[in-house]
C-alpha cells in the first residue's frame, strides 16, 4: 500500500476513508442477503423438513430455474432495459425443442440447437427493435410477450391438436441430453437436481463478467448514462443487444431444463414468470432505472423465492399466503435498499 | 474574410470545410469553415446556442454532419462514432462531462480503456493498476483531488470537471477538445486547469478550447474563431484582437 501514500498527497480530508461497514452497506446485494438469512432462519424454526437435506434439495431446485432467469434479467436491468417476454420465452424454447424432437422426429441435440437459434433470434430482434426505434423496451418486449404467447398456443394446437406437446422422452438422444439438463447428483445421501449446478455456474459467470471484465463496465455505463457511455466509445447498441440475447439464452436454458425433466410442455406455460424474474432482480438490489445492481443479488433474490415458496408448503399453509409474502418481501427489500443507498450517499457526500 | 490568412496545409491538424448540421428546423451549423493549427491552442467563442457544442460533437463523432468535410492530420475523415474519433487521436471534454454517476472515479477515467490482466484465455480488469494510475492522472491537475474509489455521483461540480479533464488529457492524443472546461471551477481550480492546458500545448498537443471567458481566451489561445447563430462570424489571432472586438463579433455589432 505504499503507492497509496505516495500518490495521494492532496486527498480531500473531508471525505475520509470509507470504513468496512459502510463499504458493505453500499453493496447492492446486502438487502437480499439479510432477507435470505431471515427467511432461512424462520422456516428452519417453524418447520421440521426445511433444514433436512431433502428439504434443502427441494427449495434449491425451486430457486434454480428462477435464479438463472433472475440473474440474466438483472444484467439486462443494470443495462437499463426490461424484457417482459422472458417468461413466455421459457415456454417457447421448450415447445420448439419438444415439437422438433417429438413431432418432427429429429435428434434431441438438433432440436436443442434449433431451439437455441430461435431464442437468440428473438433476443436479437428485441434488442435491434429497441435500439432502432428508441422506444422503451417495456413496450417492445410487451409486444413480443403477446406475440410469443399467441405463437405458443397457435403452433402447438396446429401441430398436436391439443395445448401440450409430450413424448420428448422417446425422442432419439434423450439419454445424453437429459444427462446435461435433467439429471440428478447425490450429495449427503440425497438427490439434487442438476439445474442447481447450472444456476450456480450461470451466476458465477455473470457475476465475474459484471464486476471483473470490460463488458461488465459497459453494462453499468450504458444503464447508468447511455449518452455518456457512447461519448467515450462504449458500444452502446452492441452491449444492449447482447444483453437481450443473454436473457433469451437463459430462457433457452431454463426452457430446456424444464422440458427434459417433465418431458411435456403446456403451451400456456411461463406466463407471468417475467414479473417474478424482475422481482428477483429487484430484491437482489437492481434499480428499475438501471446502472446499479448485482448478479449475485438476483441469485439470492431467487433463493428467497424458493425458500419461501417451499417453506410455506412444508409448514402446511395454504399456498395463497405465498403472494402475500412476496408482496411484503418485495416492499421490504426495496425500502431497505433505498434506505441503505440514501445513507451511503449522505455519509460520503 | 479578415483574420488569419489561409494556412499552409502542413501546419493544420484539423480542417473543417463548409460544414452544416441541422436538427429538424434548427440549423445549428451553417457552412462552417475553419482550421486548427497544429500544436496551438485555438479558441471557439459565441453566445449560448451559437453552435459551439454542436461543432464539438461533430468533431468527436457523436453527431454526423449533414454536409461538409473534415480533414484530420491531412486525411479526410468521417467519424461514424465517438470511438472512431478517439482512436484517431481526438479526446473530448464534453460540456455535460459525459461521466457515469454510478461508477467510481477510476472506472470513469478508464471507461472503455480498461487495463486488463491476462488470466489464461480471459482478460480480467486490473483494478489495482487502474486505481494507482487514476491517482496520478488526477494529482496532475486538481487542487482538491477526489478519492478515486468514490462514485462520481458524490463529487462536487469542480471535482467532476477535474475527472473529465483528467480523462481527456491523460492519453497522449493529438487533439484535445474542451467544451467550457472551467465553467464550474473556482479560482484555484481554474488556474490549475489553465496551467494544464498550457502544459499540454508545451507537450505539443493541439487544443480546441470553448469558453465564454474572453480574458481566458486571450490569455491562453493563439487563435480564436467566433460563431454567431450557427455561422462563422470571423477568426482572429489573439495577439491582434481585443475583448471588445470579440464581443462585437459575438453579438453581431461587428460584421465578420
Ligand atoms: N441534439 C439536439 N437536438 C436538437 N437541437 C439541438 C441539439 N443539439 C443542439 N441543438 C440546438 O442547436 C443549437 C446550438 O446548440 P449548441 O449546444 O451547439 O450551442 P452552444 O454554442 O454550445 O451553446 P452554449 O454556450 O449554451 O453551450 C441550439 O439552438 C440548440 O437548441
Ligand atoms: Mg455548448
Amino acid at each position: 500500500m505504499t503507492t497509496d501514500i505516495q500518490t495521494e498527497p492532496e486527498r480531500d480530508e473531508r471525505i475520509g476513508r470509507p470504513r468496512v461497514l459502510e463499504r458493505l452497506v453500499v453493496r447492492p446485494e446486502i438487502g437480499a442477503l439479510i432477507g435470505a438469512i431471515v427467511v432461512f432462519l424462520f422456516f428452519s424454526i417453524v418447520t421440521d423438513q426445511f433444514l433436512t437435506t431433502g428439504g434443502v434439495a427441494v427449495w434449491l431446485d425451486d430457486a434454480a430455474t428462477l435464479g438463472i432467469m433472475a440473474v440474466a434479467v438483472s444484467l439486462l436491468m443494470i443495462g437499463g432495459e426490461f424484457d417482459l417476454s422472458a417468461g413466455v420465452m421459457t415456454a417457447s424454447t421448450a415447445l420448439v425443442t419438444a415439437i422438433f424432437a417429438a413431432n418432427v422426429g429429429l435428434n434431441l441435440w438438433v432440436a436443442l440447437l434449433l431451439s437455441l437459434l430461435f431464442a437468440l433470434a428473438v433476443g436479437l430482434f428485441n434488442g435491434v427493435l429497441v435500439m432502432r426505434t428508441g422506444l422503451p423496451s417495456f413496450i417492445i418486449t410487451l409486444g413480443m410477450f403477446l406475440a410469443l404467447q399467441g405463437l405458443n398456443l397457435g403452433v402447438t394446437k396446429a401441430v398436436t391438436g391439443t395445448v401440450q406437446v409430450s413424448g420428448v422422452a422417446s425422442a432419439p438422444g434423450y439419454e445424453s441430453v437429459g444427462f446435461f439438463f435433467a439429471s440428478t447428483f447425490e450429495l449427503f445421501g440425497t438427490q439434487f437436481r442438476v439445474s442447481i449446478l447450472w444456476w450456480i455456474a450461470f451466476t458465477a459467470v455473470a457475476a465475474l463478467i459484471l464486476v471483473r471484465t470490460k463488458p461488465g463496465n459497459w453494462i453499468f455505463a450504458v444503464g447508468g448514462a447511455a449518452q455518456s457511455a457512447r461519448a467515450v466509445g462504449v458500444p452502446l447498441v452492441g452491449t444492449k443487444i447482447a444483453l437481450f440475447m443473454t436473457t433469451a439464452f437463459a430462457g433457452w436454458l431454463v426452457g430446456n431444463i424444464n422440458v427434459l425433466r417433465f418431458t411435456t410442455v403446456q403451451a400456456n406455460q411461463g406466463i407471468g414468470l417475467e414479473l417474478q424474474f424482475i422481482i428477483g432482480a429487484v430484491i437482489g438490489g437492481c434499480l428499475l432505472t438501471g446502472g446499479f445492481g448485482s448478479a449475485v443479488g438476483a441469485a439470492v433474490g431467487a433463493l428467497i423465492f424458493g425458500m419461501a415458496r417451499q417453506g410455506i408448503v412444508f409448514a402446511g399453509w395454504d399456498s395463497d399466503w405465498f403472494m402475500l409474502f412476496l408482496g411484503v418481501m418485495l416492499l421490504a427489500a426495496v425500502l431497505v435498499n433505498n434506505a441503505l443507498r440514501r445513507r451511503a450517499e449522505r455519509v460520503r457526500r | 474574410m479578415t483574420g488569419p490568412t489561409s494556412p499552409i496545409s502542413q501546419d493544420v491538424l484539423l480542417g473543417v470545410e463548409q460544414l452544416s448540421k441541422s436538427f429538424g428546423n434548427v440549423r445549428a451549423l451553417r457552412d462552417i469553415s475553419l482550421w486548427l493549427p497544429r500544436g496551438q491552442i485555438t479558441a471557439l467563442v459565441g453566445d449560448n446556442g451559437a453552435g459551439k457544442s454542436t461543432l464539438v460533437r461533430v468533431l468527436s463523432g457523436v453527431h454526423q454532419p449533414d454536409h461538409g468535410r473534415v480533414t484530420f492530420a491531412g486525411q479526410p475523415v468521417r467519424f461514424a462514432d465517438p470511438q472512431a474519433a478517439r482512436l484517431a487521436g481526438i479526446e473530448t471534454v464534453h460540456q455535460n462531462l459525459a461521466l457515469v454517476d454510478e461508477l467510481t472515479v477510476w472506472q470513469n477515467l478508464f471507461l472503455n480503456r480498461e487495463l486488463v490482466r491476462r488470466l489464461g484465455p480471459f482478460a480480467v480488469l486490473d483494478r489495482g493498476a487502474m486505481q494507482v494510475k487514476a491517482r496520478e492522472m488526477l494529482a496532475r491537475l486538481s487542487v482538491n483531488v477526489p478519492p478515486v474509489r468514490a462514485k462520481v455521483q458524490r463529487l462536487s461540480g469542480g471535482q467532476r470537471q477535474a475527472v473529465a479533464i483528467a480523462r481527456a488529457a491523460g492519453w497522449g492524443s493529438k487533439l484535445v477538445i474542451m467544451d467550457e472546461p472551467t465553467a464550474a471551477l473556482g479560482v484555484q481550480e481554474t488556474a490549475r486547469v489553465e496551467e494544464l492546458i498550457a502544459g499540454l500545448r508545451a507537450e505539443g498537443m493541439t487544443i480546441l478550447l470553448i469558453s465564454h471567458n474572453f480574458e481566458q481566451v486571450l490569455r491562453l489561445a493563439d487563435r480564436v474563431w467566433v460563431l454567431r447563430s450557427g455561422a462563422l462570424a470571423g477568426g482572429r489571432l489573439t495577439t491582434e484582437t481585443t475583448g471588445e472586438e470579440l464581443v462585437g463579433l459575438v453579438t453581431g455589432a461587428i460584421a465578420g
